[in-house]
């Protein structure tokens, strides 16, 4: 036996710290921006003839601040904890990561004042204005190459599989962002794609889905492959299922992005191709769901007194559900039905509330106490709450957009008896009034328990300052 | 053998997951190539309206029910071959043609405002949608369209067509509150756009910005460096308002669409 035993790994934690509380921040922000928005639709009033905050306006901001600034957040945070923890070994450049820090925040601060005031390129999901845009790729590859080259030298002789999704996730929303972005300024605020028509909504929705595919997928899935062994203090279930998985999602998701122009002036090739490989895509999904899963198993009573694992499961539930979902809703036939209507928005909840957010709040949870060396949070029994209300809040939103989407598609293509259109247009607007409301209420539901797993985590952290100052008090008198 | 040394998957699994470069270059490959498949066919494969510069759309050829191959210049418009030499003289039926400068105007408040996040302009090859909203969309039509304004969600009707549909004092009294003319309706209200003059200089280099595009820039034949001066004496004294209804009267009513042709393949 060697007589010296070998010190713990000194890592770099304090970024992670300022990424786990800015995520609990933008979470309440992203998801009560969701909340006004979905509001707004019930009730028109409350645009209140303000420009800076109708719905046109206000939407690319929700989405901005939930994909980007939470799941930015959370990603980067996470991407940065696991990637030493995995390798034991710090940071490969600790300052380098605070200018992702600060640079990313810069950027959701920009996002903030210029959505409002309409400084749009007019593309779902990279709305932001061309400067804002070079800043993006500049933050997001000072995190790429942060990470990749601690991966690079870390001590341990593999790497670990939930780098393995991080890193693919660093290079796709490379390529997307670039290519994607690409336009030629008018002024300093706006600038207009290379692009334009056919060519244009391929490569958009090529980004819209995988920024699904690779950053709200990828990105958590890596998430997931940590916290959920973790956790459950027990192995990955299936090594080889997490080839499988990794391998066919790296190369499989990227074609899915065509599911999204069904019937539309493309080449029908392209729709169906996407919509073959959506369909194919369900087996490595349901694969990974399923290696989540049975990591538990053995371990499935912990579930009754871990509050924090119960987040984690129900995630890979929803994971699964809109892995199913998805591929079903490419098919031209159900496409034809719920393309254009709240189905699709149903559809992007059940993954970005129910998977996205859950697994997210499964990793804070488990990332706070370590971060800060605490056994329990502040209250558990609030974990549990926020674990219901996160729940319930996902299952009224997503059945109230399920309701309204197929509804609206129903009545859009009903005829009646002579021939003639059933409905007008407007007759499926104000049908949708109760499920707008219902939305409203799922929404604010969820919003309620971000704002308490913010509580918590914030007096979890002031509870330990206070035990560690106290601890100090002594040792200076 | 240490537990470290035994590969539990293939060879070259076990070699990726061993080497960050071996890792980072197999999956810069796995990714890139499903978006190079789907994206780059759509510059080269016919209807895709990608202009060849020349006035050749990549042998885009529609064709009516006997096989006959309609004139690509019935769909795009051209000046070299229209009877309508000019964008002031252009007609309804003379083809695709780029957006006036009011126009380009209203269409840079239509994204400003995100209308494009509830009103589509795609219209599907469906009975309903046709009795609806008019023919099916075809590539052709949105070729000008620096950022497609497609959409992907309606929240209220889709606007492929919709120019000429209404008239312009309907349209003025249904953006400043809509609830006036629908009271169903739940989008905002536009008033505040009445108050609003439109952005000549910045329209002014848009139009310069649109011939410059690498993929379908509007020719310099139609935007010519007069036409392009000439724009200032169209905005002045326009308001935001007047220029979205005049980008939502032209939408839709370019070509001529005739019984019997398939137009999307």
């Amino acid at each position: 036996m060697e007589a010296t035993q070998t010190t713990p790994v000194k890592y770099d934690m304090e970024v992670v710290r300022w990424f786990t509380i800015a995520a609990a921040i933008y979470a309440v922000v992203g998801t009560l921006l969701g909340v006004y928005i979905a509001s707004e639709l019930a009730w028109p009033f409350l645009n209140f003839d303000i420009p800076y905050i109708t719905f046109g306006r206000l939407r690319p901001l929700h989405t901005n601040a939930v994909i980007f600034a939470f799941g930015g957040c959370v990603l980067m945070g996470t991407g940065f904890y696991m990637v030493q923890r995995t390798g034991a070994t710090r940071l490969w450049s600790n300052g380098l990561a605070w200018f992702t820090f600060w640079g990313w925040n810069l950027i959701i601060v920009l996002a903030v004042i210029t959505l409002p005031l309409g400084m749009s390129q007019g593309k779902e999901y990279a709305e932001l204005a061309w400067p804002i845009d070079i800043l993006i790729a500049i933050v997001w590859l000072s995190f790429g190459l942060n990470h990749i080259m601690t991966i690079a030298i870390r001590k341990t002789s593999h790497i670990y599989v939930a780098n393995w999704f991080t890193m693919g996730m660093i290079i796709m929303i490379t390529y997307l962002h670039v290519v994607n972005s690409l336009a030629i300024p008018v002024s300093l605020t706006k600038s207009y794609s290379i692009y334009s028509g056919v060519q244009d909504a391929m490569i958009q929705w090529w980004w819209g889905h995988n920024a699904v595919g690779f950053y709200l997928t990828g990105g958590f899935l890596g998430i997931m492959y940590y916290f959920v062994p973790k956790q459950a203090g027990r192995p990955v279930y299936s090594y080889r299922l997490s080839v499988l998985h990794f391998w066919a999602l790296t190369f499989g998701y990227v074609w899915l992005g065509a599911h999204h122009l069904q019937y539309t002036a493309l080449p029908d090739w392209t729709g169906s191709l996407g919509a073959a490989v959506s369909l194919a895509m369900i087996i490595p999904s349901w694969g990974g769901a399923m290696n989540g899963m049975m990591t538990l198993s053995g371990a499935w009573d912990k579930l009754r007194t871990d509050y924090i694992l119960r987040f984690l499961v129900v995630s890979l539930a929803f994971y699964a559900m809109s892995t199913f979902e998805g591929p079903v809703m490419s098919i031209k036939t159900v496409n034809a039905l719920s393309h254009y209507t709240d189905w699709t928005i149903g559809h992007v909840h059940s993954g970005a509330l129910g998977w996205m957010a859950m697994v997210s709040y499964g990793a804070m949870y488990h990332m706070v106490k370590k971060l800060w060396g605490v056994d329990k949070m502040y209250s558990e029994s609030l974990v549990n709450t926020h674990f219901w209300l996160a729940t319930i809040g996902t299952v009224v939103y997503v059945v109230a957009m399920w309701v309204s989407g197929i509804m609206q598609g129903l009545m859009w293509r009903d005829y009646d008896e002579y021939g003639t259109l059933s409905y007008t247009f407007v007759e499926s607007v104000a049908a949708m009034h109760p499920y707008y409301a219902m939305r409203a209420i799922g929404g604010m539901i969820f919003n309620l328990g971000a704002w308490i797993a913010l509580y918590n985590i914030v007096m979890t952290v002031r509870q330990a300052s206070a035990v560690r100052g106290a601890n100090a008090v002594p040792a200076n008198a | 053998m240490s537990d470290h040394d035994k590969i539990y998957s293939t060879k070259l699994q076990d070699k990726a997951e061993r080497s960050t470069i071996l890792m980072f270059v197999l999956t810069a490959i796995a990714l890139a190539i499903g978006g190079i498949v789907e994206i780059i066919p759509l510059f080269y494969l016919p209807n895709t309206a990608m202009s060849g510069g020349d006035g050749t759309f990549n042998g885009t050829a529609h064709k009516d029910g006997k096989g006959n191959v309609v004139s690509m210049t019935k769909i795009i418009w051209n000046p070299a071959t229209s009877e309508h030499k000019t964008l002031e003289d252009w007609q309804p039926g003379d083809g695709v043609r780029p957006y006036k400068p009011l126009e380009l105007a209203g269409r840079a408040i239509f994204i400003r405002e995100g209308c494009f996040l509830c009103h589509s302009q795609m219209i599907r090859p469906f009975r309903d949608e046709k009795d609806r909203y008019g023919h099916y969309s075809i590539a052709e039509e949105s070729m000008y369209d620096h950022t497609f304004q497609w959409g992907s969600k309606r929240t209220g009707p889709d606007l492929a067509r919709v120019g000429a549909k209404y008239s312009d004092e309907w349209h003025r009294r249904h953006l400043r509150y809509p609830r006036d003319v629908v009271p169903e309706s739940v989008m905002p209200n536009y008033f505040w756009l009445e108050k609003m003059p439109v952005n000549v200089a910045e329209t002014v280099q848009t139009m310069k910005v649109m011939t410059m595009m690498p993929f379908n820039p509007v020719p310099k034949a139609i935007y010519t460096d007069a036409y392009i001066d000439g724009a200032k004496t169209q905005l002045e004294g326009k308001t935001d308002l007047d220029a979205l209804i005049a980008f939502l009267q032209g939408l839709g009513n370019h070509i001529k669409f005739e019984e019997g042709v398939n137009y999307r393949d």
